[in-house]
This record gives structure tokens, sequence and C-alpha cells, in this order.
């Protein structure tokens, strides 16, 4: 069982997982007659791999677009690091610490694999029009400066061997690679990972896994996952959320989920009489 | 052989990031630099200045900044012509309003007048993308045009509806007006170009480049990654808007000497300036460089050869030369789809295993 006091808790594998940095209170969200989430609350823990799973279509997706600003709720509200979140367009979620990869690779394809993971670092870069205009002071000092930090994200990330190269001749793998490599360069406090291993075969997987596990390890991100693999999830993540039809089913360490009567007959498929 | 890169180390982020990675490259560019300040002036005669360099320079400045528009930032915009015609009337509203104010600084600030008109023009772009983008600059081009022909206060009320250029000089140089001499012209136009391309270099290297790329690319991910659209369009729009005033500026100020909203500026203007892009290179800068030779060139070239040098009558050559310029765009269109930019890359790539086939 879990420890679910303020200070956190500490994982089977002896992780120290710390206090709440998200708490989702209530969220619904409504598509014109559809009710996409119905009711739902949750928290995520500093430092911890939360995991979102579910059938297709259970609101997986829509949770984490609520997430990152995309979609806002029709009810309910959202409490990151102890403050109620304004309403907040996506580019003012991602100032706040919060980074993304998309279910379907949203990498800019005209772009070089640098370039596409430098946009990562944009509100890091401080230089004003001027400087940049001219290429003189801040903003060629400045550049050379992330560039050596955005070199350590693909030093770790192993994609060394494609840095010039443009994104669109990428094969799938080394995109959703690249993707993630954007988002970490933002340095986030949570990373949100919609189906990183969607279309992998079982080494890519593998080597995403490792990845997923590294960067929660040096850089204490927290990260948030959809992810269809069970035997992926149950094995990388802390918690679980189950969602089905729009609903929370289960909430718990993977052990509890998968033991939990509602989880098993959402995935195995009782008929819903309700 | 001929094009080498191997054995071009670079040990810092800061020799990786320069413009010219390669030696060859950068040796090229410091070349034609010194040509075009040096050796061009001795050599340019007035015939050569006034059909081909001077609006070769001037059109370098327009695609630059379409290019910033379109081929960066993913912005379609017919409304170029207009937009030079802002900085054509604002250098003639402010040299006239102002007269001892150095004509250099009036040129920069129509460029900062187009700007400012440019972004209002620019706000549709938040709501709506791509050709409908383009219809709503579409109607940029006919109302300023309609503007500067209607009403009399842009044209000082003089009679003709016509604005003409003062005569003005910088160092003791006359630069605009009847009595400049080719040669001030060029440099005039020159030192703008060289400014202007250095600027645009700047400006897509760093982060505003690949703000403006990001949302060019997939808007919803700029978003993701923290990018402003509001801020990231209508910069855009506003510095294209600035290469365009000063293009019109000069089109005026230096080339034309006097001109007229609806004939110097019309529609086909945009077009031209539009073609020179696509031409060239979408998302680059030597491709705007390419693709004005390409335009504001050949056509020169061919009645020079047509007319000259086959002896034909001026009137069927003139046909003849619409034909082949036409035919040319299209087979540069087809043989390399993302213009003479691309094109030059494959050559160099042929160039560095030359003669070996592999």
């Amino acid at each position: 069982m879990l420890d679910n006091t303020q200070d956190g808790y500490v994982t089977a594998d002896g992780r120290q997982i710390g206090p709440v940095v998200l708490e989702l209170k209530n969220i619904t969200l409504r598509f014109g007659g559809v009710e996409a989430i119905k009711n739902i609350s949750f928290d995520i823990r500093t430092g911890e791999i939360r995991a979102i799973i579910g059938p297709n279509g259970a609101g997986k997706s829509s949770m984490m677009n609520v997430i990152s600003g995309f979609y806002v709720p029709q009810e309910g509200e959202i409490i990151y690091k102890g403050y109620k979140r304004a309403k907040m367009a996506p580019y003012q979620v991602a100032r706040t610490g919060i980074a993304r990869t998309f279910q379907n690779i949203a990498l800019f394809e005209g772009m070089s694999v640098l370039d596409n993971i430098m946009t990562g670092r944009m509100n890091l870069m401080k230089s004003g029009f001027l400087s940049q205009a001219m290429w003189w002071g801040k903003a060629s000092r400045e550049e050379d400066e992330h560039r050596e930090k955005v070199e350590k994200v693909i030093d770790f990330l192993e994609i060394q061997h494609i840095r010039k190269t443009p994104v669109a001749r990428l094969p799938y793998g080394l995109k959703k690679r690249v993707e993630l490599a954007r988002a970490l360069a933002a340095e986030p406090q949570i990373l949100l990972l919609d189906e990183p291993m969607a279309g992998m075969n079982v080494e890519e997987k593998e080597d995403m896994s490792r990845f997923i596990l590294d960067v929660n390890d040096e850089f204490g991100t927290t990260i948030v996952l959809i992810e269809h693999d069970m035997g992926v999830v149950m094995d990388l993540s802390d918690r679980v959320v189950v969602m089905d039809y729009g609903k929370k089913i289960g909430d718990g360490t993977p052990d509890e989920v998968r033991n939990n009567q509602d989880v098993i007959d959402a995935y195995l498929g009782v008929s819903h009489d309700e | 052989m001929l094009y080498r890169e191997a054995g071009d180390f670079k040990t810092s982020y800061a020799s990786d990031n320069q413009t010219f990675p390669i030696r060859f490259d950068r040796a090229a560019y410091w070349v034609a630099i010194a040509a075009a300040f040096l050796v061009v002036p001795m050599v340019l005669g007035d015939y050569w200045a006034n059909s081909i360099v001077i609006p070769f320079l001037i059109y370098v400045i327009a695609a630059l900044g379409l290019n910033i528009l379109i081929g960066y930032t993913g912005l379609l915009s017919l409304g170029t012509a207009a937009f030079m015609a802002v900085g054509a009337y604002a250098t003639f509203k402010l040299t006239t309003a102002f007269p001892g104010m150095p004509i250099y600084i009036v040129f920069l600030l129509s460029g900062l007048v187009t700007s400012a008109v440019g972004v209002l023009f620019g706000l549709p772009s938040l709501k709506i993308k791509g050709f409908y983008l383009a219809v709503a600059t579409l109607a940029a081009q006919f109302f300023l045009i309609w503007l500067f022909t209607r009403v009399e206060w842009f044209y000082n009320y003089s009679p003709t509806g016509q604005i003409s250029m003062p005569e003005r000089s910088m160092f003791g140089v006359i630069i605009t007006g009847a009595s400049a001499s080719s040669t001030a012209v060029y440099f005039t136009c020159l030192i703008f170009t060289v400014a202007m391309a250095w600027l645009a270099r700047n400006l897509t290297r760093g982060t505003m480049g690949r703000t403006w790329m990001a949302i060019r690319d997939m808007d919803i991910a700029a978003e993701i990654i923290g990018v402003n659209p509001l801020i990231a369009k209508l910069s855009s729009f506003a510095v294209s808007s600035f290469f365009v005033g000063v293009a019109g500026a000069l089109t005026f100020g230096v080339y034309l000497g006097a001109a007229e909203a609806g004939e110097a500026f019309s529609i086909n203007k945009s077009f031209l300036v539009l073609f020179m892009v696509i031409i060239g290179g979408l998302g680059s800068i030597l491709g705007s460089f390419l693709g004005a030779a390409f335009l504001v060139v050949l056509p020169v070239l061919l009645k020079l050869m047509l007319v000259d040098g086959f002896g034909w009558p001026a009137d069927l050559a003139r046909h003849l030369e619409v034909m082949i310029i036409g035919a040319l765009i299209i087979v540069v269109l087809i043989v390399e789809p993302h213009g003479m930019a691309a094109l030059w890359r494959t050559i160099k790539e042929k160039l560095r295993l030359w003669p070996f086939p592999h």
C-alpha cells in the first residue's frame, strides 16, 4: 500500500518520490453532447513515473491535452505547484515547465535534427531582437551556450550521427527519439509522453524504456505517460491511472491495478450495464 | 575534387554555427563581396547598371523580405507590391516634409513605416492560413493602391498624381534625383542589399528564425514548445514588410525617380517577387539572390541575344522572350521543385566527387 502523506513515498525499487506537483480535481471535458472526461481526479507526484492506461477512446489523450492546455475542461480545476492554474494557452503551459510529445509525431519536418532540438530551448533563450539582428553579443554567445546543452541531450539519446540530417529523412523510430530530445531540451519539470512506443519493434521499445527510466533517474523529471503495451507500463510506472469511457476506474500501483476487478472487466470486455 | 569539404574540422560550436562552415564557400563569399565593391563599379556602364544590376539588387531585398514571410514562416502573401508602394510613398512624404533628413535614414524609416502597415495587414494571419490568407493580403494590395491613387495628401496634391523624388545627397554625393550618377546609385543599392542580406541571415539563424520555421512546419507543435503564435506571425510580418518597404523606397528613390502607385506597384510586381522566391528557393537566403537574378537578368540577356545577336525584330523578340522565360520557369520547377538554391546544393554534392562518379 502507498503512504499518501504530503511528503511522498518510497517505491519498490527504493526511489524517493516527492510531494504532489500537479493535481487534477473533478475534471469534466465535453465536446458538444459527448463527455470525453467525466469527473476525474488524480494527482502526480514529483519524480514519479505516472501512467495513464485504458482501452481506445477512453479519454487518455484528452486528459493529456487538458494538462498541456490544448483543451480547457468545462468543470474542475488543475492545481500546479500548489496554486490553481488559470486558463492558459498551450504556449503558456509550456513556459511553466511542462513539455510533451505527441502520439503521431509532431516534429518540424523542414528543419534539421539539431534545429528541432534547439527549438526546445526557445523559452530559455533570452537575447533580444536587436542582438539577434546584429548577431553580436548576447545572441551569438547564447546560441553557443545552448548548443552545448543540446549536444548533451543528443549524447544522452544517442543520436549524434543524425545531428544535421533533415527530420523528414529519418525513420519512424528515430523521429520518436528526436521528439523526446526536443521535449527534454526544454528541461521540463513534468514530461508528458503520449504513446512513446507506438509502432515500435521490441528493440526500439527497450531503448525507449531505458531512455525514459534514465531521464527520470538522472534529471529527476516527473513523467506522465500513455501507453498500450501493458508489459512496458507495468514495468516502468510507479502508479497507474486506468480510464474507460471517460471515467477513472482504477488508480494505484501496477500490482493494485492489475488485481482490480473493474480494470480486468474493462480490458477483458464485460458488458456495461448502466 | 573541385569542391572540398573534407579535412575542414571544427573545434568549437561557434565555428560550426557560422554562415559558411566550409573554407571554400567562405573564400568565395569574400571574393564576391570584394568584386561587388571594388571591381564592378569600375567596369559598370550606365546601361548595365540601370537595366540589370540596380533592379537586381533592389529585387533581392524584396525577395528576401517575402522569403521571410513565405519561405520561413509559411504565410502566403500577394500584397508585396502594395507594401513596396508604402515604402515608396513613405520616402516621398518623409523627404518632402523633412528635406534635411539624411536620405539613408529616410529609406530606413520608410521600412519601419511599412513594417507597421504590414503588421496591421498581418492580423488576419492569426485566424486564417494558406490560400485564404493570400486572398486577405490581396485585399491589402487593392486597398493600398486605391488609397495612394485616390487620397491626394499622399502625393502632395500634385496635379499629375505622381510622386517624384527630389535631389538628395549624402556625404556630399548626390544619391537621388536626375543628376545622380549610376555609380552612386549602385553603391547605395549594394550597401542596402548586403546589409539586408546580412540582417536576414542573422534573424533566420537564431531563435527568431527557428520560431518562424516552427510555425511554418507545424503550428500546434510550435505552441507546445512555448511559441506564442501571435508574436511569431506578427514579427514575421513586421520584418518581412521592413525589407519590402526598403525595397520599395529604393525602387522609387534611386531607381525610378518618379512613380505612380497603380503603375509602378501593380499586382504584377507582387507576382514577380513571388515567382522570384519560389524559383529561387523557399526558405533560403541564397535562393532570394538566385531568384531575383533569374527573373531580372535573364530577360535582358535574352533580349540582347535575340535582337543584337540574331538580328530579330524587337517586337518578335519581346514575345519570344516571354515564352522562353515561362518555359524556363517550368523547367526549373520540374527539375528541382525546391528552387534554384536546392539545385545549387545538388551541384555542390556532384562537384565534391568530380571527376569520379561515386
